[in-house]
């Protein structure tokens, strides 16, 4: 068995999934992911006990493209993420009444599979393909499930998804240009080659543009907050939760190993737009009226320090990055699905409009406060592994990145606390907040389950990623 | 078989804890809170235990149970480390937590959410725990944020109201200041000696492998402190310690008086080995310390508020045991953490005794007399605050002594600044006493109908705590020492020998008693020969005044830190925000734009096709020609 298994499961599951009907697509939908899951984690155990379950394979004469898939320690991690949520997300939004749901659980499934492709690709094209795939059926989900005004909303997602294009097409130039050097879109072959620094100089900057978009780092994250406020929270648990690890996964795959040597020539630049963004986004957060934008700009903090560790071009930097990257993925999708819950009760996501909810509903009270002191990475929660590392890293580059990234875990303290305080507790709110369902418990459960135990037994998704960056870094560090 | 042992010690709490949270509610409040005491009790035995062995073993004893965090250069495990100094601390957060815990049975009673308020305390224990075991300085720092996450949940215990709920938040951001320099200073400290156990580290250091480096070991020491400050609340990071009052009393009494203050003060005598490598910032630490003495002492003075007196007495105390440390005289800084532990635990249960009686009543202006109707609450207090005032032979006298003697063999400005302090002491905390207990009544006739003594319960724990404060001097009696006998296989210079014992000695505590005889006097005048009583809010004036608004030092803070954030978070939110997304719809604008004028060359005229065809064919002709 190889990695495409997976893509077929996503894939077949989607067709089955839209061909089911309204009424049994969620189930359908829930089925195949789940199935998916099993299967990518049989795949890691082939690839623990070092089998092969790389694909490769012919496709288009000219120009040369493979089928090529690589299932390595860091594509694997970032495909278990994917694989990991997606049934979470599928089955979080069974509180939900969804019109046209053969559609919508189609589209999620889909959206699944491209972005499985983007982390497995070993073929620059076939890479470009899915990237570029994974934006379609999100721009559906967003537009067509969304909430609020549909003007306001079709502005918002129309710009995310011409935004991202437009960067996105550098890339392709770029590709267009390793090419015509290379003779061939493999990855190897693009690591093979000898580029001088201005080739490589321009090779970043196009892959800059489509990832800082993507990612997004500032100031390209204007997209960002309207996008997550507007999409229907399914579709802002895929945006957040993966596809924003695309662009910072794509960092470490096709970025620094291509252009080693920009990278290293303008590491500082890239390490501080991070820890700027870090530091931004904390602070735009501390004053957000909407608890879905609020929880976007948390976002935008968190991922510019990440990008930082990708940036440091160092083990740490990149290990601490790819753990937070997963740390990340659960704890946003764990946080936006507490704001689902508080919207399935109270209809509204305004802070000012909420409060007083802890006493009526206790359970729910717990888990989101844990939720958050996941997300401030408190000591014992993976995100505090992630955060550590990364951290670790930035100060072993520069003491001053160290302390100015890590000005979040004050900023992140504030605004995140200030955020409960402001929608948990206070006078008992008038109206009725019943505690949360069985299956909404299953699904905060779970995340905070994983977020704990590998929070406090982090070792064996170290060890399964550690490998991978280290040959990545050789690439970096050739010749 | 002793690595089961640390487990029980260390996991039984964590039990009670996982039952209070899931079965509490449905076991009652008496099972409840009897789990939650056991347990903590469980722990105290074990301490007990591993305390004789070391005893006669003199080994230290260490426990790894699994790899934890790795980075490139150096691997943690996630270990324990049992030496002198962990299992004191162990016995005193135990035994005193044990103590809290059974108090608390009474005290939170009426409370409905009484089992989350000992899920609340069990957890606290557990992290206390994990801080002062672990056997490197990152799962130090768990213990550390986990206290400090309890702290926050058991200061905004009562979360309907939204001004505890500010200080549950003061306190968790403020402390997330130094830890933030704590973290720092563990990369620092990573990146020179590529480890973090205290075991190696003081291999290492005193191997002398990064002496020359004294740059960065002193950045990394002075991280550390402000790690320290934070949590045990010195300048400039103090304020959230009053604000926390705000907190059950237990929880004064248990986490911001007895144990987790002390945290910052455990971390450093810790790391010794490191601070000795830097007298400079030892230096700081010491003016940081008299400083706070002084600032929050004077604070102290005018205090109307029984708890913010006695808040603003433990930071004034902390404040004298950094001083030691700065001074180098950690085992003497340890010995203060213990006998300011039974002192203030016995005053912060004593206040809460009174607030019971009085209904929730915390402003001492209403109270008086009390002595009459809790004569146990009085009794025990009393010997605490003579305690905490240094007057001899209670357990204060003998710390606080020594203190002001190495500062004054050491220092004399910093010995002068912490014996104003020690008399402002003496005088504020019998101003509390004369005004609580003494005098008649000034509260509601209703208030005064159902004055009563507290239960025993109750009682218990302050007779306990009031004996303690009495005799635990005894530990370190001038001239023979059990606990610096004890403690040095903890440190590594001997700079804190014990000084000949002549006439200065002799001399200088006659000074410090006297000191606190003059602040009893003075109190004695004003409160019970004139009979004053402290006025209202809105007629305190001049120096007072300034003095009862904690110099102004909140309102300074809102003014330079949070209202500038929050300015500059508003001006991104709605300046610049909107500003970056219309630069990018600029650009869509702009494309826009072009295809407006674009369009109009698609005029459908076969014609003006042709000819740009034309153009287009030659242009593309003329390039093929030149490129040849």
């Amino acid at each position: 068995m190889d990695v495409t298994t997976i893509l077929l499961l996503l894939l077949v599951g989607s067709i089955a999934t839209y061909f089911s009907g309204d009424k049994l697509a969620s189930k359908v939908a829930l089925l195949f992911s789940l199935i998916t899951f099993g299967v990518s984690i049989y795949l890691l155990s082939i690839l623990q006990n070092g089998g092969n379950i790389n694909f490769i394979n012919s496709w288009i004469a000219i120009p040369k493209v493979y089928l090529a898939f690589q299932g390595d320690g860091l594509a694997m991690a970032m495909v278990l993420l994917t694989t990991a949520l997606t049934p979470l997300i599928i089955f979080s939004s069974f509180g939900n009444k969804f019109s046209n749901s053969k559609s919508f659980h189609a589209l999620v499934l889909f959206m699944s599979f491209a972005m499985v492709g983007t982390f497995l690709a070993a073929d620059g094209l076939l890479y470009y393909i899915f990237w570029e795939l994974a934006l379609i059926p999100i721009y559906f989900i967003a537009l067509l499930w969304g909430n609020g005004n549909a003007d306001e909303r079709q502005k918002a997602v129309v710009k995310f998804f011409i935004y991202t294009l437009a960067g996105s097409l550098f890339m392709l130039i770029a590709f267009a240009y390793l090419y015509q050097k290379a003779g061939s879109f493999l990855i190897y072959d693009l690591y093979n080659l000898k580029l001088n620094s201005t080739e490589q100089f321009w090779i970043f900057l196009a892959f800059f543009a489509a990832y800082a978009i993507k990612i997004p780092l500032i100031p390209f994250h204007t997209w960002q907050a309207k996008v997550y406020q507007k999409a229907p929270t399914a579709g802002t648990m895929l945006l957040s939760g993966i596809m924003l690890k695309m662009g910072l996964y794509s960092v470490i795959r096709w970025q620094l190993p291509i252009a080693p040597m920009a990278a290293k020539q303008y590491m500082f630049v890239f390490i501080g737009l991070g820890v700027a963004g870090v530091i931004y986004g904390s602070i735009v957060a501390l004053r957000q009226k909407d608890l879905k934008k609020l929880l976007a700009y948390s976002s935008l903090a968190h991922v510019g320090l990440i990008a930082a560790g990708c940036y440091t071009l160092t083990l740490d930097g990149l290990s601490g990055a790819v753990s937070q990257m997963i740390a990340h993925g659960f704890v946003i999708v764990g946080l936006f699905f507490a704001a689902e819950i508080i919207f399935r009760r109270f209809e509204t996501r305004k802070i000012a409009e909420l409060g007083g909810i802890r006493s009526q509903a206790p359970q729910f009270s717990s888990m989101f406060m844990i939720l958050v002191l996941a997300s401030v990475a408190l000591p014992g929660t993976f995100n505090f592994v992630g955060e550590f590392t990364v951290l670790y890293s930035l100060a072993q580059t520069n003491i001053w990145f160290a302390i100015l990234g890590g000005t979040t875990i004050i900023l992140g303290a504030y605004y995140m606390l200030k955020m409960f305080q402001n929608v948990m507790l206070g006078e008992t709110n008038s109206k009725v907040f019943a505690d949360i369902t069985i299956n909404e418990g299953i699904v905060l459960v779970i995340i905070i389950g994983f977020l704990l135990f590998f929070g406090l037994y982090p070792k064996p998704i170290v060890d399964f990623i550690t490998p991978s960056l280290k040959d990545i870094l050789l690439v970096i560090n050739r010749g | 078989m002793e690595k089961n042992l640390v487990l029980l010690l260390l996991l039984t709490p964590f039990v009670g804890f996982l039952f209070n949270v899931f079965f509490g509610k449905k076991a009652g409040k008496t099972i409840s809170g009897a789990i939650g005491t056991l347990t903590v009790v469980v722990s105290f035995i074990a301490s007990v235990y591993f305390f004789m062995q070391i005893n006669q073993s003199k080994q230290p004893i260490e426990v790894s149970l699994f790899d934890w965090i790795q980075v490139s250069n150096f691997k943690l495990d996630f270990g324990f480390l049992l030496d002198q100094l962990s299992i004191l601390w162990l016995l005193f957060v135990t035994g005193i937590g044990s103590l809290i815990h059974l108090y608390s049975i009474s005290y939170m009673h009426d409370d409905e959410n009484m089992h989350k308020f000992f899920a609340y305390l069990n957890l606290f224990i557990f992290f206390m725990i994990t801080l002062v075991i672990g056997s490197n300085l990152l799962i130090m720092f768990i213990g550390w944020e986990g206290v400090g996450l309890c702290s926050y949940l058991l200061i905004g215990f009562w979360h309907k109201n939204q001004s505890y709920n500010d200080a549950a938040k003061k306190a968790f951001i403020m402390n997330r200041i130094g830890d933030l320099g704590f973290l720092i200073g563990i990369f620092i400290i990573g990146g020179l000696f590529s480890t973090l156990n205290f075991v190696e580290l003081k291999e290492l250091i005193l191997g002398g492998t990064q002496n020359g480096n004294i740059f960065w070991l002193g950045a990394a020491t002075l991280c550390l402190f402000i790690g320290a400050s934070g949590k045990s609340a010195q300048i400039p990071l103090y304020t959230w310690l009053p604000d926390a009052m705000a907190g059950p009393t237990p929880v004064s009494a248990l986490i911001h008086a007895a144990t987790m203050v002390t945290a910052g003060i455990f971390m450093i005598t810790r790391m010794n080995f490191l601070f000795d490598l830097t007298p400079q910032i030892l230096n700081i630490i010491a003016i940081i310390g008299a400083v706070t003495a002084l600032v929050a002492a004077s604070i102290g003075l005018v205090q109307n508020d029984i708890k913010k007196v006695l808040a603003y007495s433990t930071v004034s105390q902390l404040g004298l045991m950094f001083l030691a440390i700065g001074l180098g005289a950690y085992n003497i800084a340890v010995f203060h953490v213990i006998t300011h532990a039974f002192f203030k635990a016995c005053l912060f249960l004593g206040s809460g005794s009174v607030i019971h009686a009085m209904h929730g009543e915390q402003d001492m202006r209403k109270m008086g007399s009390l002595k009459k109707f809790m004569p146990i609450t009085f009794a025990t207090m009393l010997i605490a605050t003579l305690a905490i005032s240094g007057i001899p032979p209670f357990s204060g006298f003998f710390s606080k002594d020594e203190i002001l003697m190495t500062a004054f063999h050491n220092n004399i400005p910093l010995w002068i600044i912490a014996s104003l302090a020690s008399i402002m002491t003496a005088f504020y905390m019998f101003r509390l006493m004369y005004l609580t207990f003494f005098k008649n009544f000034r509260g509601t006739q209703e208030q005064e109908h159902h004055l009563h003594e507290s239960p025993s319960l109750i009682t218990f724990p302050l007779i306990v705590l009031g004996i303690l404060s009495l005799v635990g001097g005894l530990i370190s009696l001038p001239g023979n020492s059990w606990l610096n006998h004890y403690l040095e296989p903890v440190f590594t210079k001997a700079s804190h020998e014990q000084h000949a014992f002549g006439a200065t000695e002799y001399a200088l505590m006659a000074v410090a008693v006297a000191g606190g005889l003059i602040g009893i006097i003075l109190a004695y005048a004003k409160y019970i020969k004139q009979g004053l009583v402290p006025s209202e809010d809105s007629e305190i004036t001049g120096f007072s005044k300034v003095l009862y608004n904690k110099f102004y030092i909140d309102e300074f803070y809102t003014f330079i830190i949070v209202k500038p954030i929050n300015s500059l978070s508003n001006f991104f939110r709605t300046t610049l925000e909107p500003a970056a997304s219309n630069l990018v719809f600029g650009f869509g604008k702009a494309t826009n734009g072009l295809a407006t004028q674009g369009k109009k060359v698609h005029n459908g005229s076969i014609g003006l096709y042709l000819f740009a065809f034309v153009i287009g064919v030659c242009a593309i002709l003329i390039y093929l020609f030149l490129a040849q």
